[in-house]
């Protein structure tokens, strides 16, 4: 009776834990699609963008002497995304060039990215422990965090809406931008064949590098959204990291629509699970779906359909 | 000169895969490239495409040195490349396949797909199929039409009858033909050699990575060395004739 | 992958003529300028200005939560930047120059060559170095204070087992083990379950010996790391990487968060080591030479043991998967075993590990974190993967560097330079310090398209259909 009584609310959670999944998974997403190895270190590009669209949003927030509202909080959300989405992009960029541009240049084997990208990661975490110390960092939040409507019988919150909403509309705009446009189309060409798209005229590298900059946007922005409802802090990164990774290979790794559909069912997966189990081993639950998955469909839900959209 | 591949060495590590090649392409020319499994074809194609880069020596396009364009730029300057293997995108539909050879220069789209669905009423018909579905033959029509959504001045061509039908091959040299009595130029490598020499105007043989052969189909058509060796026919030919390879 | 270029690209550089050609200095002076002001010149200092800056930040003070910038201000917009914009730039000249050097540089090489090679070559030159170095490693201690060779157990010995464990993952069979630490976290918890009614709340209804635990834990490590590692393995290798990561935080979590493990408090009191036997009645206690002896000992079994199996059929059969794994499978080579049976080994050394570490000092869930696995990768790559030697003189090189800088680096702060150090590895020396020759052969024959140097599956570009 309890978790009928709860199953709302312990969906609307999972949703919007979902959602940053889902965001975050796209960036291991598509970097696999394009150069078919997981980027350890993308966890650490989310921690950045955490960091920086925190410090942003919190500068801004600390002018006000209550609580802001109505244009005031609408522009703090949106300074923070963009400001995290930049030191994301900013972030990724700089590991595309340092860690895995110089092994690429020498063909190197695939042992050698992983090896680089956990030097990366270990680099990232530990500078920002010691640039920002090893503790929580929190903002206040730059809206009142209000009871906006029900569902049923559970509370959805403005905060929960807030996250739910913006990811809504990244996950949106990168699935038109890979299918529909131009940059899209070479990315689906390189994923699928990174010779022949050369061929065509595709500047691989350059696509490689975008690939990266797109999905620290991404990691950014939904750094910035867990960073003002939880907190930040320099090892931030490794468990929502590993989260999203399990729900990229859930819904088919290189595959955009599985990334978000598998950062979803995991949301829920995890907040139903939570419920049943106990809260601590929580974080279990997300690697247990993995290793079951890679038992039972290593493909994902939807496939590795490589490079595709859907 | 369109093309000119001036004594190029190329190497995968330590292996030596082209040993000084030589080799002209001019407008308006079909010139074919035969040779053994394992001769340097495709190598020779791939680096005239710029996807290798020549240890020594010097491709040319239009009498310029290639070795600082990259080469996604080379489809801009007129040359297409159909590789072996075809190489279709397997998840794009035979539309996006298409599209993607116009990739560079989207201004002519309408009117070059009408072209290609004329050269290959087939391609027409599955325009929304994934190219990932299609028969080996339709993949390879799709490779060729893909190359010339691209407008080239030079196509090259890797073994584009391997493992097809009689009759699909008959269709494919066909619009070979067709293609280059529009103005382009064609590098044809192919196994077929008999095929090829009929339509080609010059030919060279490639052998271990060294030409060994060159001149008109005509005269390599007449020669006994490459009847015995390409074309499947018994002739006497005197052993001290016979390059290695070829006496084997 | 993308363009592979059969030749490396490298940026050609204008023949120059050789430094002793008369007139050479005003010509050489040419060159140089030429050199340092090309647009690629002037693009090695920018690249060299961004590495003095990083430089600068990584020794800089640290920073507060509370003044995001802080601690860049302090480290960049400061006095001291001076000091890293002169690294910058005599790096920069040493790179920009170097084409000019290079001729100079490989004459003296081939001067050198000579005899050193010569020496080298001989065949009992590598035993001679062995027991050199072992000799070297049993004097060592007396000539180290009681804290320092504290480190040379806790740091640099179990370190350097566990980094030979790990190699024979890494090096020999080219997987990755990211949750390398809780293998050695289930020895440690075994020893203390087995050996003490009271170290932790679970406990064994007789208390045994330690030395009866290596066994124990031996197995129990192994079973673990083929109950993980047979779902894994069949799969992409990758994947072996982040479920192994998972793993590791779980165990850590589990320690952690369950009472039978004493939770966060850790284990107190596992009896030290000791020998009852024939009369003679030996413990260790807090003295830590008896441990350093004692590990050294187990070391060179180790080693002594893997060299055998390196060259066994066993390990043949991983170089012909490293090298070409289908092709090892078309030849009846049975992969997926070898590779569990890789993967199981390294397990059981680093629980073999966790027994001799419990047994001599309290330990407690935080000893087990994921950094202690990245630390051993990390000494893994820098020493040489493949290679026993590389691995051991990486555990000596990076751990006795860390104890050298105690009081000049923080300790936290370690973890910055050996993520920068692994980066910089792989960049400039894939094969490590101390490289494996055959390791060495195979990376720089997989970067010109021949074989792949790690069992990680070739990667697919394309579905069917293409190809
Ligand atoms: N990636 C590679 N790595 C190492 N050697 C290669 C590679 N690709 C080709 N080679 C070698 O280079 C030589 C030439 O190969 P190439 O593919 O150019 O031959 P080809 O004439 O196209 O043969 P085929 O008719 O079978 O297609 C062969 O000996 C081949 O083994
Ligand atoms: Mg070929």
């Amino acid at each position: 009776m309890g978790f009928v009584h709860q199953f709302w609310q312990l969906t609307i959670d999972g949703l919007m834990s979902g959602s940053l999944y889902a965001v975050i998974a796209l960036g291991y997403t598509l970097v696999y699609g394009v150069l078919q190895l997981i980027n350890f270190a993308h966890s650490e590009v989310f921690m950045l963008g955490a960091f920086g669209g925190l410090f942003a949003a919190r500068e801004l927030v600390n002018n006000f002497s209550d609580t802001p509202s109505g244009m005031a909080s609408v522009g703090i959300v949106l300074v923070g995304l963009a400001v995290g989405a930049l030191c994301g992009a900013a972030a990724a960029f700089t590991l595309e060039r340092v860690a895995y541009r110089p092994l690429r240049k020498r063909n190197a084997p695939r042992l050698a990215y992983l090896i680089s990208a956990i030097g990366a990661s270990l680099f990232a975490v530990n500078m920002a422990g010691k640039l920002w110390e090893r503790q929580n960092v929190t903002m206040e939040l730059p809206f009142t965090n209000g009871t906006v409507f029900h569902v049923f019988s559970a509370e959805v919150n403005t905060k929960t809406l807030v996250i739910i909403l913006v990811a809504a509309v990244m996950l949106v705009l990168l699935d038109t931008l890979v299918a529909r446009t131009r940059l899209g189309q070479s990315i689906r060409a390189v994923a699928q064949d990174a010779d022949t798209a050369t061929l065509m005229g595709v500047n691989v590298e350059r696509v490689i590098l975008l690939t990266f900059i797109i999905g620290g946007l991404l990691a950014g922005a939904g750094g910035f959204l867990y960073a003002m409802t939880f907190s930040a802090s320099n090892n931030m990164g490794f468990i929502p990291g590993v989260k999203a990774f399990t729900a990229a290979v859930l819904g088919g790794i290189g595959n955009v629509r599985g990334a978000m559909l598998g950062g979803i069912v995991l949301g829920l997966v995890e907040s139903y699970g939570g419920y049943v189990f106990q809260a601590s081993y929580k974080d279990v639950i997300a690697f247990l779906v993995l290793v079951l998955i890679l038992m039972v469909r290593p493909t994902g839900l939807l496939g590795e359909r490589l490079g595709r959209a859907a | 000169m369109l093309l000119e591949l001036a004594d190029v060495e190329v190497a995968y590590g330590a292996v030596t895969a082209l040993r000084g090649i030589r080799l002209t392409v001019d407008a308006g020319e079909i010139v074919t490239l035969l040779g053994a499994n394992g001769a340097g074809k495709t190598t020779t194609l791939r680096t005239i495409s710029g996807l290798l880069r020549p240890r020594a020596g010097q491709v040319l396009l239009d009498g310029e040195p290639l070795s600082k364009i990259p080469a996604h730029q080379l489809v801009r300057r007129g040359v297409a490349h159909s590789p072996e293997g075809r190489r279709i995108f397997p998840a794009m539909s035979v539309r996006e396949n298409l599209l993607m050879g116009a990739f560079h220069d989207r201004k002519h789209v309408a009117r070059d797909l009408e072209h290609v669905f004329g050269l290959f009423p087939r391609l027409q018909e599955r325009v929304s199929q994934a190219g990932g579905t299609l028969s080996g033959g339709e993949q390879q029509m799709l490779a060729i039409g893909r190359a010339l959504m691209s407008r080239p001045r030079l196509l090259l061509l890797d073994e584009p009858s391997m493992g097809l039908a009689p009759l699909v091959v008959r269709t494919i040299f066909d619009v070979i033909a067709q293609i280059n009595a529009e103005g382009v130029a064609v590098l044809l490598v192919e196994q077929n050699a008999a095929q090829a020499l009929k339509i080609a105007n010059r030919g060279y043989v490639l052998e271990t990575g060294q030409v060994v052969l060159d001149g008109p189909s005509g005269d390599l058509l007449a020669d006994d060395r490459v009847r015995q060796a390409y074309l499947g026919e018994d002739v006497a030919v005197p052993e001290h004739d016979l390059p290695h390879q070829l006496a084997k | 992958m993308s363009t592979t270029s059969a030749t490396p690209a490298t940026p050609s550089v204008a023949p120059t003529p050789p430094p002793s050609q008369p007139g050479g200095a005003a010509a050489l002076g040419r060159a140089a300028a030429a050199a340092l002001f090309s647009l690629a010149g002037l693009r090695q200092l920018g690249v060299c200005v961004l590495i003095g800056l990083t430089l600068a930040l990584m020794t800089g003070p640290n920073g507060k939560a509370a003044e995001p910038l802080g601690a860049v201000r302090h480290a960049i917009l400061a006095p001291r930047i001076v000091t890293y914009l002169i690294i910058a730039a005599v790096l920069w000249l040493l790179i920009a120059l170097w084409p000019l050097a290079r001729p100079l540089w490989s004459m003296g090489q081939a001067a050198a060559r000579g005899p050193v090679t010569a020496v080298a070559q001989q065949r009992f030159a590598p035993l001679g170095l062995n027991l050199a170095l072992l000799i070297v490693a049993i004097i060592m201690p007396m000539f180290f204070s009681n804290a320092a060779v504290t480190w040379m157990v806790d740091g640099v010995g179990i370190y350097a087992l566990l980094a030979l464990g790990l190699n024979v993952v890494i090096g020999y069979a080219g997987m990755l083990d990211l949750g390398y630490i809780a293998f050695f976290a289930i020895g440690a918890y075994t020893t203390a379950y087995f050996t003490s009614k009271t170290a932790i709340s679970a406990h064994f209804p007789v208390s045994l010996n330690p030395f009866f635990v290596f066994p124990i834990a031996f197995v129990l490590a192994a079973v673990a790391g083929v109950l993980l590692g047979a779902p894994t393995l069949r799969l992409r290798g990758d994947y072996l990487a982040i479920v192994t990561l998972g793993f590791g935080e779980i165990i850590q979590l589990i320690a952690n968060n369950s009472h039978w493990t004493n939770g966060p408090r850790g284990a107190f009191g596992v009896p030290h080591l000791s020998i009852h036997l024939l009369g003679i009645n030996y413990s260790w206690k807090l003295d830590p030479k008896p441990y350093y002896y004692l590990l050294l000992a187990i070391i060179v079994l180790v080693m002594i043991a893997f060299g055998r199996l390196e060259r066994s059929r066993i390990g043949r059969a991983w170089a012909a998967i490293r090298e070409d794994e289908i092709a090892a499978e078309a030849t009846g080579v049975p992969t997926l075993r070898l590779k569990l049976l890789a993967f199981a080994i390294g397990a059981s050394v680093s629980g073999f590990a966790g027994v001799l570490f419990a047994s001599k000092q309290f330990f407690n869930p935080q000893i087990f974190s994921l950094q202690a696995s990245f630390l051993v990768v990390t000494i893994v790559i820098f020493g040489g993967m493949g290679n026993r030697l590389g691995v051991v003189v990486g555990s000596v090189v990076l751990q006795g560097l860390a104890f050298y800088l105690r009081d000049k680096v923080p300790a936290t702060d370690r973890f910055i330079y050996f993520g920068a150090v692994v980066i910089v590895m792989m960049i400039f020396r894939p094969q490590g310090i101390v490289p494996s020759r055959r390791r060495k052969r195979e990376i720089s024959l997989a970067e010109h398209g021949v074989g792949h140097a790690d069992s990680l599956g070739s990667a697919p570009t394309s579905e069917s259909g293409a190809r």
